[in-house]
């Protein structure tokens, strides 16, 4: 699905990721894990094409993504649910719009009849008229969620999904996530909440990786 | 290739709504188009009033000219009356005849005022002469007459019709200038309006682009929106300037060019044209300013 070979990632003050060689197989289950500023978002974000990498190769779905053109990546990212912590909404439109947003600028508005099915399975049924500011955290992160797998992604990438959530809701939505794994979706999840990564290791068979002195290592036992 | 007009379609109304309301973009559009659109119906006016001023200026010189005969006293009406019979035989020339002396009190009237003494003046006679269709030899013209009556001077109006003629052609292209000035600033205003519009989306535009979306489905919303507020504040424009020409004093028997300055018959519809070019114009600049900062995002 997404690979990493021999990746380096470097801001304008210094390289922030090196020798970064890792590969999302599918159906697999992925945390992501390393103090803050370590580097866990420039990774998700080279794993959907917003960044290219400063050296090394980036392939997602066996395309280098040096390669692809814009339309390229837009069409790439049709096939990637990307969750942010702070979920990126357009506080215009009604939730129910925002869910449906990648059907709609895929010209797919036709599949929407779904989304009711979609907006329940995230117990959001009641609120589809309403606008992203009037959601409490928890409503957002599941709203967020709903609108990553509504094209039904081969992958599905999250960024600290559950940094605002209280352990309860942080429990609902990994169950939400562990299910669509179920479902045969690739997961990754950046988070530094290991108690959550614990609780998910003991639904699924997830691997973790840290990201250590820039580079990306498979956890042990010590989590 | 993706037609780049089916921005315009209503189709794309799913685009333009993903693009929250543009506030005081809209007002500017709606604004500088209907200005500029108001501009232009003017400097239409101009140029096509230019026009008819060259052209009538041209009709009223074309095809006449003048011999002026400035003699002794005594021999004046000798030399009249030789320049007449030269001109009956001269090939080219439909007409001639002599001015009398109320018609020449008549030209200098409004400098000397009606009591000059015409008789008592030694002004010259003036013989005014009609080309026929076919033209005559001018320089064979001027030769027999300095045999004929020496005193006699062909003046065929080449030397008030080149700069007359000239300073409508430059009239003209100035009302002509003036419309491609207006033109460009419009797209500069809008191009201004638009980038304002993508400055202030930019979170918006990220979203989007994060969801899947193509560079074209962006850059539609923004093109449809500006295009159709340039089409209507341009159509404004042109309805209010048409008014305003329409109301403008009818040109009098006098021709004053202010007083001309107008559309005519079907020169009432040219004016329509500008709402359909404002649009074009709000097109490309749009489309240009929302791909060059689409360029800049990943």
């Amino acid at each position: 699905m997404i690979a990493f070979d021999n990746v380096a990632y470097n801001y304008g003050g210094g390289e922030l990721l090196s020798e970064v060689s890792l590969r999302l197989a599918p159906g697999s289950f992925h945390f992501l894990t390393g103090p803050s500023g370590a580097g866990k978002t420039t990774l998700l974000k080279l794993a959907y094409a917003e960044l290219k990498p400063t050296s090394g190769r980036v392939t997602i779905f066996d395309r280098e993504v040096r390669s692809l053109s814009r339309d390229d990546i837009a069409m790439t990212r049709r096939r990637i649910g990307v969750v942010h912590q702070d979920c990126q909404f357009l506080d215009h439109l009604p939730l129910a719009a925002n869910v449906s947003l990648p059907l709609t600028v895929a010209g797919r508005t036709g599949e929407a009849r779904d989304l009711t099915d979609l907006l329940g399975w995230v117990g959001l049924g009641a609120l589809g008229d309403a606008l992203p500011p009037q959601l409490s955290g928890g409503e957002r992160q599941r709203a967020a969620l709903a609108r990553a797998i509504i094209m039904g992604p081969d992958v599905l990438l999250a960024d600290e999904p559950t940094g605002n959530l209280d352990w309860e809701l942080s429990l609902r939505l990994l169950s939400l996530l562990v299910e669509l794994n179920r479902m045969g979706k690739t997961i990754l999840i950046a988070t530094h909440d290991l108690n959550l990564i614990r609780q998910a290791k003991a639904q699924v068979a997830a691997r973790v990786l840290r990201i250590k002195n820039r580079r990306v290592q498979l956890a042990g036992a010590d989590l | 290739m993706q037609n780049p007009f089916a921005m315009l379609m209503p189709s794309d109304r799913h685009s333009d709504r993903v693009v929250p309301p543009s506030g005081f973009t809209a007002q500017l559009t709606l604004f500088s188009a209907a200005a500029m659109a108001f501009l232009a119906v003017f400097a239409l006016a101009l140029s096509l009033a230019s026009g008819r001023l060259a052209d009538r200026w041209q009709d009223a010189l074309d095809g006449t000219a003048t011999i002026r005969i400035s003699a002794p006293p005594e021999q004046m009406e000798t030399q009249v009356a030789a320049v007449l019979a030269l001109l009956s035989t001269t090939p080219g020339i439909a007409s001639s005849r002599a001015l009398s002396a109320e018609e020449q009190r008549a030209l200098l009237e409004p400098w000397f005022g009606p009591d000059l003494p015409v008789d008592a003046l030694p002004l010259p006679r003036l013989i005014e002469v009609t080309e026929g269709p076919e033209g005559y030899d001018g320089e064979g013209l001027r030769q027999r007459l300095t045999a004929e009556a020496p005193g006699a001077v062909l003046d065929d109006h080449t030397r008030w019709r080149r700069p007359l003629a000239l300073a409508a052609d430059r009239l003209r292209l100035l009302g002509l200038l003036s419309l491609v000035l207006i033109a460009g600033t419009m797209g500069a205003m809008i191009t201004l309006a638009a980038n304002a519009a993508l400055s202030a989306n930019l979170q918006v535009i990220r979203v989007l682009r994060l969801v899947g979306a193509k560079d074209s489905y962006i850059a539609r919303a923004f093109v449809r929106r500006f295009t159709l507020r340039a089409l209507s504040g341009a159509a404004i424009g042109t309805v209010v300037a048409m008014l305003g020409v329409a109301l403008l004093p009818r040109a009098d028997e006098a021709g004053g060019f202010l007083t001309g300055l107008g559309f005519q018959g079907v020169g009432w519809l040219l004016p329509l044209i500008l709402p359909p070019l404002a649009a074009i114009v709000a097109f490309a600049a749009t489309r240009f300013a929302a791909f060059r900062t689409l360029r800049g995002l990943t």
